[in-house]
């Protein structure tokens, strides 16, 4: 360790006399620039604390110039929210299902509404363009499970479909292989009929005289004597080419052997009343809506 | 008559309390194990008692194997430097550098196909994520800390390092606390901090490691030859302190069982948060930014071979550094149920930080003066100024992103992420890098292997963060706007969903920035392996045997 202040050779500049593992320390001022900038952020800082609430008192903070606070600027927002939605909203709110459907203002705006609602709520299952997936109805086509008239779309949206709830869709595809009502070769049999429905290509050795017995004898009370279903009791239509779960001969048996029973949650008391509206016209205008 | 055989050979008071030590807690862990109530609990009860036993009897044989005398702490006039536990730690910083960063690279994978956690619950993002942040924070960068400051406090204070088993308790001590954590997370023990995920027994063993490391570096401080403290000694010993108290601070936590893995927090609401972020900040304060500014100020003067660009701004950024660091956590908690006043007072600290910030990267980089032509042949030094502009850089971001207004875009999004990652892969991951390869040739006395291989680290790495960067700044960017979009009837004009779909090719990019970054990571341990195991011996300058006599 040397004590002598020496110049460096490179900035003219002393250094401090000390060295560490032969390194060495000069002694360059502080940049001015570097001072000032510096100076300039305890100044703005100052001054922010003047403005808004910054230091904790004993008991309270002092709370700046003009008393801001998170909290009511929230407030301001959403009133502004509310007054950009306006009086509209309030006529949505009061407006029948049918009055909504015949002024475009309206329309639009509850089409807004529910697209976002739709957008956060229903996704997840139903994909964000609402095309379904296997198990959860695809929303843009004209088949429906529980009917697709305004009214009954948002009934479904409402009190969803075996959620429990009082006023719930309720019925089910049963169990008929695990309740023990078909055999294995009859499950096999009739899941052929019920493709042969659609026109689908059926088993080589498929019978299909048998398969319309075990069809008539068992599946005709919900699905109807052509098997196109019955939204009363949620009974799709099994002609139509459109597959909840899948038509192949292997989806049809599990179909069959161990029954459905899907649930859709119930969104009353979820959602408020305008909002279930909203999203029961954005539903109904997706494509499919009788 | 003083010949050696006279000197009777004893065990050393820390010898055999190690050994005690290590002995009853081998009983203990023995006992956690067969009565712990979770199955990870017993199974880090049954690591720490077979670790244990491991103690006992490498301590035994070391002491077995040792000469009667302990080493000497200096020989011929020049001190008897203490390399073994720095060669360990910098060692197993290799290896969990490459381990954090190949993780890294899948949970960003996952992020952009999400089919790739494969299903299984060890593999989940939610596990896998802070398995990252602690290996590559803790672990790697822990290593290259202890490593690093055990090397530079013994040549700047020209003393060997205080202890004989302390160091190697330090550095194997630690690093079985990484071990703990890091298997903890797989099997989903945390206690749900961010970056202080580990459980309470593992917080307790941290403690012991800690103070220990504390009472090294002091111990040798206070022996020092130099009669004054390198600044590279302040900014360690302040990491190291405020290390202890924000690990302290956070930490305090009711275990359900002693028996079991589980542990509740005492803190609770809006002043956990407050602690979280206190400790989350100035981690990245002391231990990501103080930490690494010490190694600045040692390795890249060596490299240079330039003096310290200014002293005084040293002294005046180190302090408004230290004081102003500790205010700013309440930014991460703009926007909250913080109370307003707090949330005021980090915002403001952020933004007078960014001078004190500013005056370690000036520091940096002017004492490249005269140095300059160095950065075209010599890759490591210009790896260590690149990582001191990254710095630069992400001191200013931060207190920008600190202030509310612009917090309101940038929270939450993948911005932070990438602001992070400027830091932690350009500042952090670049500097210690440059730390590695001065050390390493240094420890082991060898010649680097390759500089060439340094210069396509640089390059890749380089690539690769920049990659990196952007793409989470325009994904970021986007995401926020996306959030806060209106439509002129007053509702959300994307949903969630959209938002998310919309970061699927920002999240390729990332991915594959990383990926580059990993590579140049695996050439480093290439190139340090070889230095190591096939490098050529060092020659000391003046050693002049083969230097014609004139």
């Amino acid at each position: 360790m040397s004590e002598h202040n020496e110049i460096d050779h490179v900035s003219g500049r002393s250094t401090t006399g000390h060295e560490w593992d032969g390194i060495k320390e000069l002694n360059t001022p502080l940049p001015r620039w570097w001072v000032l900038t510096f100076y300039a952020t305890i100044v703005w800082a100052i001054g922010y604390w003047v403005v808004y609430p910054a230091w904790p008192l004993v008991s309270g903070y002092t709370s700046g110039l003009f008393q801001y606070s998170t909290r009511a600027s929230v407030a301001t927002d959403l009133a502004d929210l509310e007054k950009l939605r306006g009086q509209k909203m309030a006529v949505l709110g009061s407006a029948s299902l049918a009055d909504i459907e015949k002024e475009p203002a309206l329309l639009a705006l509850a089409r807004a509404r529910g697209k976002t609602v739709f957008a956060d709520n229903c996704a997840p299952c139903h994909g964000s363009g609402g095309a379904g997936a296997k198990g959860y109805p695809n929303l843009n086509d004209d088949d429906w499970l529980w009917g697709g008239s305004l009214d009954q779309i948002m009934q479904t949206i409402q009190f969803g479909a075996r959620s429990g709830h009082a006023k719930t869709h309720e019925g089910q595809m049963l169990a008929f292989g695990r309740d023990g009502v078909l055999k294995k070769d009859e499950i096999v049999t009739v899941a052929n009929y019920v493709r042969s429905l659609s026109g689908l290509s059926t088993a080589p050795k498929f019978d299909a005289a048998a398969g319309k017995k075990i069809f008539t004898e068992n599946c005709t009370s919900c699905h109807g004597d052509n098997g196109k279903g019955n939204q009363e009791l949620g009974a799709p239509n099994l002609a139509d080419r459109i597959w909840l779960y899948g038509s192949d001969e292997e989806t049809l048996v599990e179909t069959i052997t161990n029954g459905r029973a899907g649930v859709m949650p119930a969104w009353v008391g979820r959602l408020d009343p305008l909002t279930v509206k909203a999203l029961a016209v954005y539903v109904h205008s997706l494509g499919g809506g009788r | 008559m003083t010949s050696p055989s006279s000197v009777s050979k004893s065990m050393t008071m820390g010898e055999a309390g190690l050994m005690s030590a290590f002995a009853v807690l081998a009983f203990v862990c023995f006992l956690g194990a067969a009565m712990g109530h979770d199955s990870a609990f017993s199974f880090h009860a049954a690591l720490a008692c077979s670790a244990s036993l491991s103690a006992v009897v490498m301590i035994g044989n070391r002491y077995l194997d040792r000469p009667a005398a302990l080493p000497a702490a200096e020989i011929g006039g020049r001190p008897n430097y203490y390399l073994g536990p720095i060669k360990f730690a910098s060692a197993m910083a290799m290896f969990w550098g490459i381990a954090g960063f190949t993780v890294g690279l899948i949970i960003a994978m996952q992020l952009a196909w999400p089919a790739l956690n494969f299903d299984l619950p060890w593999t989940t993002f939610g596990r896998l994520r802070p398995l990252h942040t602690s290996a590559v924070i803790f672990a790697f960068g822990g290593n290259v800390l202890i490593a690093s400051s055990f090397y530079v406090v013994q040549k700047t204070c020209r003393t060997r390092l205080a202890g004989d088993l302390a160091p190697w308790f330090v550095v194997v001590g630690y690093n079985f606390f990484i071990l703990i954590a890091g298997t903890g997370y797989l099997q989903g023990v945390t206690q749900s901090k961010e970056y202080a995920e580990p459980e309470w027994y593992a917080d307790l063993w941290l403690t012991i490691v800690w103070v220990t490391y504390l009472f090294v570096f002091l111990m040798t401080l206070v022996k020092r030859k130099e009669p004054h403290i390198f600044v590279a000694n302040w900014f360690y010993l302040a990491f190291i302190i405020t290390i202890a108290v924000l690990h302290l601070g956070n930490n305090p936590a009711l275990p359900v069982s002693f028996l079991g893995s589980k542990s509740y927090i005492v803190w609770g609401g809006v002043q956990d948060a407050m602690f979280q972020w206190w400790y989350g900040h100035n981690a990245v304060g002391f231990f990501l930014t103080a930490g690494f500014l010490a190694i600045m100020y040692y390795f890249i003067p060596k490299r240079a071979e330039r003096p310290v660009y200014s002293y005084r701004l040293s002294i005046i950024h180190f302090w408004a550094l230290i004081f102003l660091y500790i205010w700013a956590g309440p930014h991460h908690l703009h926007y909250t149920a913080l109370p307003d006043w707090a949330q005021t007072l980090g915002m403001t600290f952020s933004i007078m930080l960014w001078m004190p910030s500013w005056g370690g990267m000036i520091n940096g980089l002017m004492t490249l003066s005269g140095a300059w032509d160095k950065l075209r042949t010599d890759p490591v030094l210009r790896m260590m100024v690149v990582s001191v502009a990254f710095y630069g850089m992400s001191t200013f971001e931060g207190p920008m992103m600190a202030i509310k207004v612009v917090n309101s875009l940038s929270h939450y999004t993948d911005w932070t992420i990438g602001h992070v990652h400027s830091g932690a892969l350009g500042w952090v991951g670049f500097v210690s890098f440059g730390a590695l390869y001065c050390l390493i040739p240094w420890l082991w006395n060898r010649q680097l292997y390759s500089l060439k291989l340094v210069n396509w680290h640089f390059w890749i790495s380089t690539i690769g963060i920049v990659l990196y960067i952007s793409a989470m700044w325009v994904s970021g960017i986007l995401q926020g706007l996306m959030w806060r979009a209106y439509t002129s009837l007053g509702f959300l004009e994307y949903s969630f969903i959209e938002s998310v779909e919309a970061m699927h090719p920002f999240y390729i990019i990332r991915a594959a920035g990383g990926a580059l970054f990993l590579i140049g990571a695996l050439i480093m341990a290439v190139n340090l392996w070889m230095t190591v195991n096939a490098g050529k011996a060092n020659e000391t300058k003046g050693a002049g045997a083969v230097q014609p006599a004139e």
